[in-house]
């Protein structure tokens, strides 16, 4: 138990700091998601076939592949990647991305995959009529999305975006094999010093428990806030 | 783009899809029972069974898979005790660690998906095979189990495809299976957008047949 103490002896505050930093890559990762929800969403619903096809393959190629790839493939290919990018531009040194923009990266568009399926759900279930009314009554496109369609669509879309939360927090202990320091990585490495794998993974699954069950009590919350009024 | 490293790792990739698709159906063979034997247990009037059915399904369903095959491969290893036993032949192999892992994690998804499968049924089609005087042994056998099976096909077909992806994680634990390879090419060749296409493009592939077999046995025994 001394082990699991705060301060030089013990690895209490260690991964205390582990959780902080799995918490804000999950949140950094699921706002990325969003961001590319924001565009394919809007590619997905459109009548374009060609837009169609590349959201299309977007989610499918994101959904189908294991995750541990799209993790290996930021890891090994982020840096160069972006040092292709800024040849082009003129700049050939070499430049290193740290662990973190990758991993929130990679966990990030896994995310938006999923978010985007939300999404194109939550809109596709909203009734035709809505937006034909809106139409009518002469209302701006963009207040026709934030002040009609938006709040209908978060109702519907909040349990299923709790899913892609779950999803999101639970694929951020991969990003340990990129070296970031999160709860898994920082187990490991307690386990690898004490050689007491056993307490320091138990420790880490219950790390995992407490945060997955208190950002459920945390949705249901925001789920009894939004369906206000049906 | 490296062509010949595409085509020289294709071969290598295929027969690391062996590995991915034995440690697939092993463990989803495993994981099926698992979810039944839960979901039954899951369903039953006990208030101390069915919480600990639930709470077997919370704690797999709430924590990493990664955690699940770390503490059963490394942190089992660690009870002086346990190394003693006759399960230690089975435990010290990463292999059989990695299966064990993945098996109760698919079955605490897939007595989720029968739980719910059993709910739905209709209290009237137990009732009708009640009247008409038919055991309840084969009332659970031949009326509930079948209309369960065929409510959570399209669940379990998407429970199938992310157990896919999810033994892709035995590479963490020295196993050679597409992912473990794909990482292994690509840390000697440094060019991992070309192996991720090939091996991204075998798992899309899988993806799409296990689609496709799922869909068929829906089209089978919908009714």
């Amino acid at each position: 138990m001394e082990l699991l103490t705060f301060g030089n002896t013990g690895w209490g505050d260690e991964l205390f700091y582990a959780t902080l930093m799995t918490i804000v890559v999950s949140i950094t990762a699921m706002l990325i998601g969003f961001f590319f929800a924001l565009i394919f969403t809007p590619l997905k619903l459109s009548n374009k076939k060609f837009l169609n096809f590349i959201a299309n393959s977007y989610t499918t190629v994101i959904r189908g592949v294991p995750e541990l790839l799209v993790i290996y493939l930021f890891f090994f290919g982020g840096s160069g990647a972006i040092m292709y990018v800024a040849s082009i531009f003129g700049y050939f040194e070499y430049i290193e991305i740290n662990a973190f923009i990758t991993g929130s990266f990679a966990i990030g568009i896994i995310s938006g995959a999923y978010s985007t399926e939300v999404f194109r759900g939550a809109i596709q279930s909203i009734d035709k009529g809505q937006f034909e009314a809106a139409k009518v009554l002469g209302v701006k496109k963009h207040i026709q999305f934030f002040k009609i369609i938006m709040p209908q669509m978060l109702r519907l879309a909040i349990p299923n975006l709790s899913n892609v939360w779950q999803i999101t927090l639970k694929d951020t202990s991969l990003i340990s094999v990129t070296g970031l320091v999160e709860i898994m990585r920082q187990s490991y490495i307690a386990a690898g010093s004490t050689r007491d794998p056993l307490l320091f993974y138990s420790v880490a699954a219950l790390i995992y428990l407490m945060l997955t069950f208190l950002s459920m009590k945390l949705i249901n919350r925001l789920e009894v806030k939004y369906s206000r009024g049906f | 783009m490296d062509f010949t490293l595409m085509a020289t790792s294709l071969p290598k990739l295929l027969i690391a899809a062996a590995v991915t698709l034995k440690l697939l159906s092993l463990s989803l063979l495993f994981g099926i029972f698992i979810g039944l034997l839960f979901a039954i247990l899951r369903l039953n009037k006990n208030p101390l069974i069915n919480k600990f059915a639930y709470g077997y399904s919370y704690i797999f369903r709430g924590t990493p898979l990664l955690v699940q095959i770390f503490l059963i491969y490394f942190g089992l290893g660690q009870i002086e005790y346990f190394r003693s036993t006759f399960l230690w032949v089975v435990f010290k192999e990463p292999y059989w660690c990695a299966i064990i892992a993945f098996a109760l994690n698919t079955g605490a998804y897939t007595s989720e998906i029968l739980r719910s499968a059993f709910q739905t049924i209709k209290p009237g089609i137990v009732e009708a095979g009640k009247s008409l005087g038919v055991s309840s042994k084969i009332i659970f056998y031949k009326i509930q189990i079948p209309i369960a099976i065929r409510q959570s096909l399209p669940a379990y077909g998407n429970e199938i495809i992310l157990m896919m992806k999810g033994t892709s994680l035995a590479s963490t634990v020295t196993l050679m299976d597409i992912t473990g390879v794909a990482k292994y090419i690509i840390s000697t060749s440094f060019k991992p957008i070309e192996v991720f296409i090939v091996a991204g493009g075998i798992y899309l592939f899988m993806t799409f047949v296990i689609h496709n077999i799922i869909k068929f046995f829906e089209k089978k025994y919908s009714f």
